[in-house]
């Protein structure tokens, strides 16, 4: 208790009782103002410096930069030579070694759009058109293979960070009409639609997203017609959409709520259908209000995609643990796989949080 | 077909046509499954719930062995999944509410310190932190064969510490219900005394008579009631310690996994709170004399909470479905009993069936708890 009570007199909202001296800096005040800051300020750094210290011991002084697996056993610090040697499988899986180009190329291609699609400014109808006429066909193809004489490649093949992009964009693509519509049919006024869109909306947000993966892959084939397979890729890419679709809808509903009841009275006063007045007063109006979360609900989905490891699928956290598994780096190479994992989606998932931020500046500052 | 433009007949009409199309997805599937499942012989039903289960789980908070049911090893799961999650949200919470405070406190050093924090658990997978602590615990620490004796008969080595664990020869049921009779007295010798001070106006150590009301029912047993107890002292083999209380590598990796994003997001969910009361409330209090400790507690902090419970709900649910992340490093929660069972019967439907049931369940137990305790902290408004 005495360890909040030191924090809550710190705490910024009080107005601090001692008023400085006039020699003492603005600066120094509020490093070293009081006793009790001052123990924080010696605490914190002490806790930074000796993190750090861990840290850059571990990161390059005793590390082992180039060289053998027995040279690295040698050296208590990291070993970078795994990562070097492992890092085009640890980013493509088991895509075939010589067409590695084309994941690489796809990967650049798809963020490239997303940076550009990433301004407020060219979103529209040109923009949805761009991406699925052009960009997806286009990744497809080079994924895929089949068509301009790039071979054929199974999505058994597929594996790393793009399986792990595509399972994540592609899921919350697809998701965002599905959760718009259950969330219409949350709000709806006729009781069995409602009574279905809550049902799943609540079920699905009721289990972790593990049993549906589980459901997708173990239990679906028991319901399929004799003959009939889905691709397991395709099967977890479905329990993400479904699930991200429950999420959506909880999310556009809030949306939904906040447009006046006067809204939709106006457009029935026009003589306009359920529908029209849908697409064109209350959608337009609610979507926009929710962008900054489904930005950040993206961001979530980014990091729980890695639950398809569990599944049996190789995306960019399965291929990783696979490549510490390697006989010749098993027991070597024990945390410089996950590190640089979590390095690598902290910076994607950080960008995605700047950008989220970026957006709410964005919509509370302009009109249209 | 003017019958066809009544808006009353047509919405009938849509939701016979949903409900129907819903209907006819769920009987084709439901008869493909079962065609399919005659054919590759695989039992169905319940039945599989009362057989021997036959496999061995590592951790269970009841007595579980190989040879008792199926039915009793989810029940192990069930118990798994509830003790870690409780835990995880219990140590998160009050890990949480520390960070929170210290992201809003003047100091630059320790507010940046905290927001690095927050920020390095948010923006990485939780699954990634699981492995990697799994995987630090066992790297670090060295094995069985060379535990590090910390104190006599205290193991501890990569799979996991092993301390002396009491065994209750008798009296452990008196002594919890000296326990529960005790927390009982306590709260009501609070809640009566609070009452009394607010009538009177006197002011008495409320928390001495709370803890003396809580302290004697157990001394009195400990007296009086004939408690025996044994230690079970761990022995180290030449692989593995036998004996004692074992503290898995998995469940603390697990534990530590999940407490670390609570606490990520309870720290956010407080710092949003306090910033939502308004500064006036401060300055009024700050007005009545009212010292910055006792203004957060009694003027801030219940403002705060009725902003925080709801998003709270959120974290706890979300950690009672994370906890299911417990099968990637082989911690024997519900899912990874289920996960087992599902091989070894290839029930796959009931196994699943089974655990969402539960999750489902237990996620309406957790939401109706929380908002009740919503409703009693909510504003009354006359």
């Amino acid at each position: 208790m005495t360890q909040v009570d030191t924090l809550v007199s710190s705490a910024a909202l009080a107005p601090s009782r001692e008023v400085p001296p006039a020699a003492r800096s603005r600066w120094f005040s509020a490093y070293f103002g009081t006793p009790g800051n001052a123990l924080i300020t010696i605490l914190c750094l002490g806790t930074v410096f000796a993190l750090a210290k861990l840290a850059i011991g571990w990161l390059f002084v005793d590390a082992t930069f180039v060289g053998t697996p027995a040279e690295c056993k040698a050296t208590s610090g990291a070993c970078w030579p795994f990562l070097s040697a492992k890092m085009r499988y640890i980013f493509f899986g088991f895509y075939p070694f010589e067409e590695q180009w084309r994941p690489l190329t796809a990967m650049l291609l798809f963020l490239g759009a997303c940076l550009v699609s990433m301004v407020p400014k060219v979103w529209g109808r040109g923009l949805l058109l761009a991406w699925v006429a052009v960009v997806l066909p286009v990744l497809y193809v080079l994924m895929a293979g089949g068509y301009f004489g790039l071979t054929v490649v199974p999505t058994t093949q597929w594996g790393g960070l793009p399986l792990s992009f595509m399972l994540s964009f592609i899921g919350l693509a697809c998701a965002l009409p599905l959760g718009i519509a259950l969330a219409l049919a949350r709000a709806s006024n006729l009781p069995a639609i409602r009574v279905l869109g809550v049902g799943f909306i609540e079920i699905v947000r009721g289990v972790p997203l593990i049993s549906i993966l589980f459901m997708a892959t173990v239990m679906l084939p028991l319901f399929m017609p004799n003959g009939i397979t889905i691709d397991k890729l395709v099967r977890a890419q479905v329990a993400i959409i479904l699930f991200a679709a429950a999420y959506i809808a909880e999310i556009v509903r809030g949306g939904l709520q906040a447009i006046p009841k006067g809204q939709v009275e106006a457009g029935q006063s026009l003589g306009l259908h359920y529908w029209q007045i849908m697409r064109k007063i209350v959608l337009p109006q609610a979507l926009k209000k929710v962008i900054p979360p489904l930005v950040s609900l993206f961001i979530g989905f980014f990091q729980d995609t890695t639950l398809v490891t569990i599944v049996g699928l190789l995306d960019f956290l399965d291929t990783v643990r696979t490549a510490m598994r390697d006989p010749q780096w098993q027991g070597i190479a024990v945390l410089e796989g996950y590190v640089f994992a979590a390095v690598v989606y902290f910076v994607f998932s950080a960008l995605m949080g700047a950008y989220s931020r970026f957006l709410e500046q964005y919509f509370r500052t302009t009109h249209d | 077909m003017p019958l066809f433009y009544d808006a009353r007949i047509r919405a009938y009409l849509y939701q016979v046509i949903a409900v129907g199309v819903v209907l006819l997805i769920a009987w084709v599937m439901f008869s493909t499954a079962s065609a399919n499942l005659a054919k590759q012989d695989i039992a169905t039903g319940f039945g599989f719930l009362a057989r021997q289960a036959g496999f061995v789980i590592t951790e269970s908070a009841i007595t579980y062995e190989p040879t008792d049911t199926i039915g009793r090893a989810i029940l192990v799961g069930i118990t798994n999944t509830v003790k870690v999650s409780l835990l995880a949200a219990l140590f998160g919470t009050v890990l949480g509410l520390l960070v929170g405070i210290g992201r809003l406190s003047h100091n630059p050093v320790l507010s940046r310190l905290m927001l690095a924090y927050v920020e390095a658990l948010r923006n990485v997978p939780l699954l990634l932190y699981l492995l990697l602590w799994y995987s630090l615990i066992i790297s670090v620490f060295p094995p069985v064969k060379q535990a590090i004796e910390m104190l006599p008969g205290v193991f501890l080595s990569n799979s996991g510490l092993v301390t002396p664990a009491l065994h209750w020869q008798s009296g452990f049921a008196a002594l919890v219900t000296a326990f529960v009779v005790g927390v009982a007295a306590a709260f009501a010798t609070a809640r009566v005394l609070g009452r009394r001070r607010i009538v009177t106006g006197k002011e008495r150590p409320i928390a001495l008579f709370a803890a003396i009301a809580f302290l004697l029912p157990l001394v009195a047993t400990i007296l009086f009631a004939n408690i025996s107890v044994t230690w079970d002292v761990p022995e180290l083999g030449r692989f593995r310690l036998s004996g004692g209380y074992h503290l898995r590598p998995e469940f603390v990796a697990l534990l530590l996994g999940l407490t670390l994003s609570v606490s990520a997001n309870v720290a956010e969910i407080v710092r949003a709170g306090i910033q939502a009361v308004s500064k006036g409330q401060w300055e009024a209090a700050t007005a009545l004399g009212l010292s910055r400790a006792r203004t957060l507690k009694l003027v801030i902090l219940p403002q705060a909470l009725r902003i925080i419970i709801p998003p709270l709900t959120n974290t706890y649910l979300t950690v009672f479905k994370n906890s299911s992340l417990a099968i990637a490093i082989g911690y024997p929660d519900l899912v990874m009993v289920s996960n087992t069972i599902m091989n070894q019967t290839g029930q796959a439907i009931e196994a699943i069936a089974i655990f969402m049931g539960v999750y489902l369940g237990l996620s309406i137990l957790i939401s109706l708890v929380m908002n009740w305790y919503n409703a009693r902290v909510a504003l009354r408004e006359r």
